[in-house]
C-alpha cells in the first residue's frame, strides 16, 4: 500500500479515538433509572392521560399543549381529548368518539373513562405532583442523555435535596 | 381488518365531525369545574380588550408621593428582572413625564396638572399593529380578542418587531435574565407560577393573558385597585355597557400617537 | 475549476492566511456572543439593530452594484465588459455570503433561524428578504460558473445560462429594494419613512458596488496577468460618477424636506446625524467626515481630467466607499433609533468584541472573493484573455 506506514496507523488512531467512549466505560454499567412518584402523585393514580401513554408521549403532548396554550389560547385540557396518534383504528373507539361529540361530556362518557379538566401548565399542573423533579424527571432524561430546554425559561420547583 | 363501504362511510363521517367538531364542542359545552368567565376570555368569543387610564386619579396619588404599584405588580407577577442600567433594562409598564409619551403633541403652555407629570407607558396592544406585520417567523400576531401576543418558544430574536414598534414597547433580552444581578433581584424568581424567558427573545405586556384565561383582572389593574387608586381600568370595547365604553363616553381620552393609524388600545383620561 | 485555488504565490497564500487569522479571531468572539448573548455588544433597548445590521445594509449594496457591469453588457449590447462581469459576479457572490453571516450573528437566537422557512410569513419583509437574498447567491453562483466553466472551455455558454443572467439583472435590483423596505415601511421611525428610501439605497449601491469592483480589478491587474482593460476600468468610472452624484443628491433631497416642512420628528434624525441632539453628537464628526469624503468623490469622478486619470479614479473610488460607508454602515441605521420613540436620545458605540466580530466576517467575505478570483483569473490567464 502506497504510503502505508502513515495509513494505517492514522487509521487505528481514529479508530480507537471513535471508540474511546465505549473503550472507557468498558465493564461497567450504568444504573437503570429509577424515577420515584411523590406522595401526591402516588394518591392521584393516573396522570393527565395513561401511564404508558405518558412514559411514550409526555413530550409529544407537551409540544400539543404547548402550541394550544400560546397560540391558541386554548388553557385547558380534557383528559378524554386527542389520544388518537396512539390508539390502533377501533371501530368501537370512533363509535365512543361519535357519541362524546354529539352530547355533552356527562351525558355521553364513554363507559370507564371519565373526564377530568386539568389547567395546561408544565410548571402549575405537571410539577405540582412531579415535584421532585431530580428524582424523577431527570432520572430517565440524565440516563438517556437528554437535557429538554424548557428548563432554560420554566421555573424549576425548589427541591429539598 | 376489512372495510365494506358502508364502515368506511362512517369511518369518513366520524373523522370529519371529529375534526371540525370535538374542538368546539370542548370549547362550548366546558362542564362546571370551569369558572364561567374563563368561556369569555376565549380567543374565539367576540371580545376586545382595552385598557382605560384615570389620569386625574393616577397624578392624585403621584402628587402624595411617588407610586408605581402596577409596576412593581407587573414585575413581580412575570418575573422581570432588574439589570440596573438603561442598556439592557426590560421593562414592560413604566412612567414617563407627558412631554415624552405624547412627544406629537407639542405646547409650550402646559396645563400645570400635566406638565413634567409621570404617564404611565406600556404596549398598546393596537388594533392595526405594525409588529405583528414585519415579524418573519409569526411568533407574534394579534388573538382575536385584541391582545398582541408573543410566542417566546418561535422567536428568533431578530428584533424587526423592535423597530417597528412606533411606542417602544418592547424589550429585548439580552443575555440571560437568570445573570441580572442578585442584589437588584434577591427574590427572583419572585413568582413561581409563571415562567422566566431565556436569552434571546423579545417580551412585552400581553395583558396578563394568562390571568384573564382565569377570570381575573392584569396584575397591574388589580394592583391599583388594590391600593384604592381605581386608575386602571381594563374591559372588553365591544360590549356597550362596560366599564371602559362608559368611561370613554364620559370623558376626554387621548392615545398615543394616533396619526399613525395603528389603533392603540389604551386610552389616557386626561 | 476549484482545484486552482489551491496552487498560489506567496502573496496569495500571505492573504489568505491573514484573512483566517482575521476569521478566527472572530470565531471565538462569536461563540463568546453565542454563550452570553448580545448584551456583549453595544445595543440597549432603544438601539436594538447596531453594527450588524447596519454593515448588513451596506454589503446589500455592495451585492446589488454588480449588476451595473452585466446590465450594460446584456442590455446594452456593451461587449467590453465581457472581460470582467466574472469579476462582478464573484464579488456579489462574496458580498451576499457577508449579508447572510452579519444576519446570522445579530439573530438572537441562531439555533431557530430555520423557524423563518417553516412558519413563512409573506406579510413580513424579512421573509421575502431571505429569498431574495439566497435566490441572488444561487443566480450569481449558476451564472457565474457557467460562464466561466465555458470560457474555459472555449465554447459559447449555454442559452439557459443567459435567460438566468437577464433574470439576475432585475432581480439585482431587488435584492436592495426589499432591504430599503425594511426600513421604509416601519411607522415610527421618521429617518426611514420615506419614499426615497429604496431610490437612496440604489443610488449609494451603484456607486460603491462598481467602486469596489474597480479597486480589485487594480489589484487584479498589479498581481496577475490579467488585465481588465483600460476602457472598462473608465466606463465603469462613469457609472460610478452618475451614480454617486444621484445619491449625494437624494440626501440633500431628504435634507430640503425635512427643514423646509419644518416637522420636528423629520428633522430630529438628521439634526443628531450633523450636528447634535440635546447634547448628544457621537456620529456628528463621522457624517461630516463622510460628507468630505463624498465631496472628494465627486470633484474626482465629474472633472474629466481626474476621471479618465485611473491613478485618481482609484483614489475618487477609495472616497466613495468611506463616504457611503459611513452614510448606510454607520449613520442610517444608528441614528434611525434616534431619538427613541418617548423621545429621548441614547447613543450607542460598538463593543470590542463585536467589532471583531465584524471584521471577521468582511475577512470572510474578502476569503471568499480571493478564492473565487484565483480561479477567474487563472482560468483567465490560461485561456489568454
Amino acid at each position: 500500500m502506497y504510503d502505508g506506514g502513515k495509513i494505517i496507523p492514522g487509521l487505528i488512531i481514529g479508530l480507537c479515538l471513535f471508540l474511546s467512549p465505549f473503550l472507557y466505560n468498558a465493564g461497567k454499567a450504568a444504573k437503570a433509572p429509577e424515577p420515584e412518584l411523590t406522595a401526591k402523585a402516588k394518591k392521584a393514580k393516573q396522570c393527565v392521560a395513561p401511564t404508558p401513554y405518558m412514559k411514550a408521549w409526555h413530550m409529544q403532548l407537551l409540544d400539543t399543549w404547548r402550541h394550544e396554550v400560546v397560540r391558541d389560547g386554548n388553557r385547558y385540557y380534557n383528559t378524554n381529548e386527542n389520544l388518537w396518534w396512539d390508539y390502533k383504528f377501533d371501530y368501537k373507539l370512533l363509535e365512543d368518539w361519535r357519541r362524546f361529540v354529539s352530547g355533552t361530556m356527562e351525558e355521553n362518557q364513554p363507559p370507564g373513562r371519565a373526564g377530568k379538566i386539568y389547567y395546561k401548565s408544565l410548571q402549575t399542573t405537571c410539577l405540582d405532583c412531579h415535584a421532585n423533579k431530580s428524582k424523577f424527571c431527570d432520572q430517565c432524561h440524565n440516563y438517556m442523555g437528554v437535557t429538554p430546554y424548557c428548563w432554560d425559561c420554566h421555573i424549576e420547583p425548589k427541591e429539598n435535596k | 381488518m376489512a372495510v365494506d363501504r358502508r364502515k368506511f362511510l362512517k369511518l369518513v363521517g366520524c373523522s370529519a365531525l371529529f375534526g371540525l367538531g370535538a374542538k368546539t364542542a370542548i370549547d362550548i359545552f366546558a362542564p362546571g369545574e370551569l369558572e364561567a368567565s374563563m368561556k369569555e376570555s376565549l380567543p374565539n368569543g367576540k371580545k376586545k380588550w382595552a385598557m382605560v387610564i384615570d389620569m386625574d386619579k393616577c397624578l392624585q396619588k403621584q402628587a402624595e408621593g411617588k407610586c408605581t404599584a402596577c409596576i412593581t405588580a407587573c414585575n413581580h407577577e412575570h418575573n422581570i428582572p432588574d439589570f440596573g442600567n438603561i442598556k439592557e433594562e426590560i421593562k414592560w409598564i413604566w412612567q414617563d413625564t407627558y412631554e415624552h409619551v405624547f412627544p406629537t403633541q407639542p405646547n409650550r403652555f402646559l396645563d400645570e396638572d400635566i406638565e413634567g407629570k409621570p404617564f404611565l407607558v406600556l404596549c398598546n396592544h393596537c388594533e392595526n399593529p405594525p409588529c405583528c406585520r414585519v415579524c418573519p417567523t409569526k411568533s407574534t400576531w394579534q388573538r382575536e380578542d385584541g391582545i398582541v401576543m408573543i410566542d417566546p418558544h418561535r422567536c428568533i430574536g431578530c428584533r424587526f418587531c423592535m423597530a417597528a414598534c412606533p411606542f417602544g414597547s418592547r424589550s429585548f433580552n439580552w443575555g440571560d435574565p437568570r445573570k441580572a444581578p442578585k442584589e437588584l433581584n434577591p427574590d427572583y424568581p419572585t413568582n413561581m407560577d409563571y415562567p422566566r424567558r431565556n436569552k434571546g427573545v423579545v417580551e412585552k405586556c400581553t395583558f396578563c393573558e394568562e390571568r384573564l384565561a382565569q377570570g381575573k383582572l392584569p396584575a397591574c389593574v388589580e394592583a391599583c385597585a388594590e391600593i384604592k387608586v381605581h386608575a386602571l381600568h381594563f374591559g372588553d370595547l365591544n360590549d356597550p355597557d362596560s366599564e371602559i365604553r362608559q368611561l370613554l363616553r364620559e370623558r376626554y381620552a387621548i392615545r398615543r400617537k394616533a396619526e399613525l393609524g395603528t389603533e392603540p388600545k389604551v386610552y389616557y383620561l386626561i | 475549476m476549484l482545484e486552482r485555488t489551491l496552487k498560489g504565490s506567496k502573496a496569495y497564500w500571505r492573504v489568505l492566511i491573514g484573512l483566517l487569522v482575521i476569521m478566527g479571531a472572530g470565531l471565538l468572539c462569536y461563540l463568546y456572543q453565542f454563550h452570553e448573548g448580545l448584551k456583549i455588544t453595544g445595543m440597549s433597548r432603544d438601539i436594538s439593530w447596531g453594527l450588524y445590521i447596519a454593515q448588513f445594509t451596506y454589503l446589500v449594496g455592495i451585492a446589488a452594484g454588480g449588476v451595473m457591469v452585466v446590465l450594460p453588457y446584456y442590455i446594452h449590447d456593451y461587449k467590453a465588459f465581457g472581460r470582467i462581469t466574472i469579476l462582478g459576479e464573484f464579488l456579489a457572490i462574496g458580498a451576499v455570503i457577508m449579508c447572510l453571516l452579519f444576519i446570522f450573528v445579530d439573530i438572537g437566537n441562531p439555533v431557530r433561524i430555520l423557524n423563518v422557512i417553516m412558519y413563512p410569513t409573506p406579510r413580513s419583509i424579512l421573509f421575502w428578504d431571505m429569498i431574495v437574498l439566497n435566490g441572488y447567491l444561487f443566480l450569481n453562483i449558476f451564472v457565474g460558473w457557467n460562464v466561466l466553466a465555458a470560457e474555459r472551455k472555449g465554447v459559447p455558454y449555454r442559452k439557459w445560462v443567459k435567460v438566468l443572467a437577464y433574470i439576475s439583472i432585475p432581480w439585482a435590483f431587488s435584492i436592495h429594494t426589499v432591504t430599503a423596505f425594511l426600513y421604509a415601511g416601519i411607522p415610527g421611525r421618521h429617518l426611514w419613512l420615506t419614499a426615497i428610501m429604496a431610490a437612496r439605497f440604489l443610488a449609494s449601491a451603484f456607486a460603491a458596488g462598481p467602486a469596489l469592483l474597480l479597486l480589485l480589478c487594480l489589484i487584479v491587474r498589479k498581481f496577475t496577468k490579467f488585465d481588465p482593460g483600460n476602457e472598462q476600468l473608465r466606463t465603469l468610472g462613469g457609472i460610478i460618477a452618475y451614480a454617486m452624484i444621484l445619491n449625494c443628491f437624494f440626501l440633500l433631497l431628504e435634507i430640503f424636506t425635512a427643514f423646509y416642512s419644518g416637522i420636528p420628528e423629520h428633522q430630529h434624525s438628521l439634526v443628531y446625524l450633523f450636528s447634535g441632539l440635546e447634547g448628544h453628537g457621537k456620529l456628528v464628526p463621522w457624517m461630516w467626515t463622510s460628507v468630505l469624503f463624498s465631496g472628494i468623490a465627486l470633484i474626482l469622478l465629474i472633472v474629466p481630467a481626474t476621471r479618465r486619470k485611473i491613478d485618481t479614479l482609484a483614489v475618487g473610488c477609495v472616497a466613495v466607499i468611506i463616504g457611503t460607508w459611513i452614510d448606510k454602515g454607520v449613520g442610517l441605521v444608528i441614528a434611525g433609533f434616534i431619538p427613541n420613540p418617548l423621545d429621548h436620545v441614547v447613543e450607542y458605540s460598538p463593543t470590542f468584541p463585536e467589532i471583531v466580530i465584524c471584521l471577521a466576517i468582511w475577512a470572510t467575505g474578502f476569503f471568499v472573493i480571493t478564492l473565487l478570483y484565483k480561479i477567474a483569473i487563472s482560468v483567465k490567464e490560461e485561456v489568454g484573455a
